[in-house]
């Protein structure tokens, strides 16, 4: 069940190729937010996004937070010795000058605790909260659950 | 820190599949497929979402394509199953030659959750099979590849499950064939494919 405001987020979805407009706070590009289509919403969802530091200083994403997940975490996938797990990380490291993705196989938001289904061609907003340049909000397109990234070549921008 | 409890308790599982099976070859290595004196023939015996038992034998003459995983996994699993769902469609009319399988390593759950409408959401072809404790280890152990439960509040249930992500690639007459190791384009895995079939 969907709450007013939650369904009113979830429709800002009509915009065509939302993964590939670019927001910005501070000195920080965020570009490509995308999450999967889910079955349900038993399983944790995910969110991938990427952000370039055009600034001369470091800064970390230190937090996600999103209606659609009432725990949403940063998790990094590792492979060791051939064995892939996906530990907490405490903040993805944004450095001066260098673009860092939340790409699969590696960095990822992790959507536990789903309070909706994650429909393709739907979208929902998610809070990226950065050490230092602080909060933005963000929307985030849902792509079909074989989605690799959005493919924002051929969405005419 | 979590990497050495991690390790510690790799040792701790390694040490006691060795006292309880001789030799158990923790982690396959890509490079050197484990070898005897004949072929390597990893075997299972698993239900499928029927309840239908599986084995490798129902799908000689087949090649097999094969994925350990888990359905609450929202990286990894869904990566490599893209990749398998891309190579069965770019195969084409040679489609049918080309079984893959989707053995669960978290079977309780995954039953519960319902596995076949999971692999059938990436594509039609790929079979899931979750059985039970004994069966799900004895395949691992079969494909010489490790996986466990780690405990975490945070996660669903309050555990998730670490597992080897590579793809097995198994002959027509069962014998190992290859890995593809975690993130092998799909069209590198096709060209392989095609240079078999
Ligand atoms: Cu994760």
């Amino acid at each position: 069940m969907r709450t007013p405001i939650l369904a009113a987020l979830l429709s800002l979805v009509g915009l065509p190729a939302l993964a590939c407009e670019t927001f910005t706070i501070g000195n920080l590009m965020i570009e490509h937010a995308w999450s999967r289509a889910t079955i349900g919403a038993e399983r944790p969802g995910v969110l991938y996004v990427e952000i370039t530091n055009t600034g001369s200083a470091d800064d970390a994403l230190v937090g996600i937070a999103t209606p659609v997940a009432g725990m949403p975490m940063l998790h990094e996938t590792v492979v060791t010795d051939g064995v892939a797990s996906m530990p907490h990380a405490m903040s993805v490291p944004v450095p001066a000058g260098q673009t860092v993705a939340l790409a699969p196989g590696g960095y990822h938001g992790m959507l536990m605790g789903l309070t909706t289904t994650l429909k393709e061609g739907e979208g929902f907003p998610v809070t990226l909260t950065f050490r230092d340049a602080g909060e933005v909000t963000v929307p985030v397109e849902v792509l079909s659950m074989r989605a690799e990234g959005p493919d924002c070549e051929h969405a005419g921008q | 820190m979590r990497l050495t409890t991690f390790q510690k308790a790799l040792w701790a599982a390694a040490g006691l599949a060795c006292l309880a099976y001789g030799t158990w070859v923790l982690v396959a290595d890509p490079a050197t497929p484990p070898r005897a004196e004949a072929a390597f023939r990893p075997v299972f015996s698993l239900p499928d979402a029927e309840g239908r038992i599986r084995t490798e034998a129902d799908f000689a003459g087949k090649h097999l394509l094969m994925f350990f995983g888990f359905t609450s996994c929202p990286d990894v699993c869904p990566t490599t199953l893209s990749e398998v769902a891309q190579v069965m469609d770019d195969l084409g009319s040679d489609a049918d030659k080309v079984q893959p399988i989707f053995i669960s390593v978290d079977p309780v759950r995954d039953r519960r959750l319902g596995l076949a409408a999971y692999t059938s959401a990436f594509h039609p072809a790929i079979l899931g099979l979750a059985g039970d404790e004994v069966q799900t280890r004895a395949a691992a152990e079969s494909f010489h590849i490790y996986f466990e439960r780690q405990d975490d509040p945070a996660a669903p249930d309050g555990y998730t499950m670490s597992h080897s992500p590579a793809l097995y690639l198994i002959g027509p007459d069962g014998d190992w064939l290859r890995q593809f190791a975690y993130g092998t384009p799909a069209s590198d895995i096709l060209n392989d494919l095609r240079s078999r079939l």
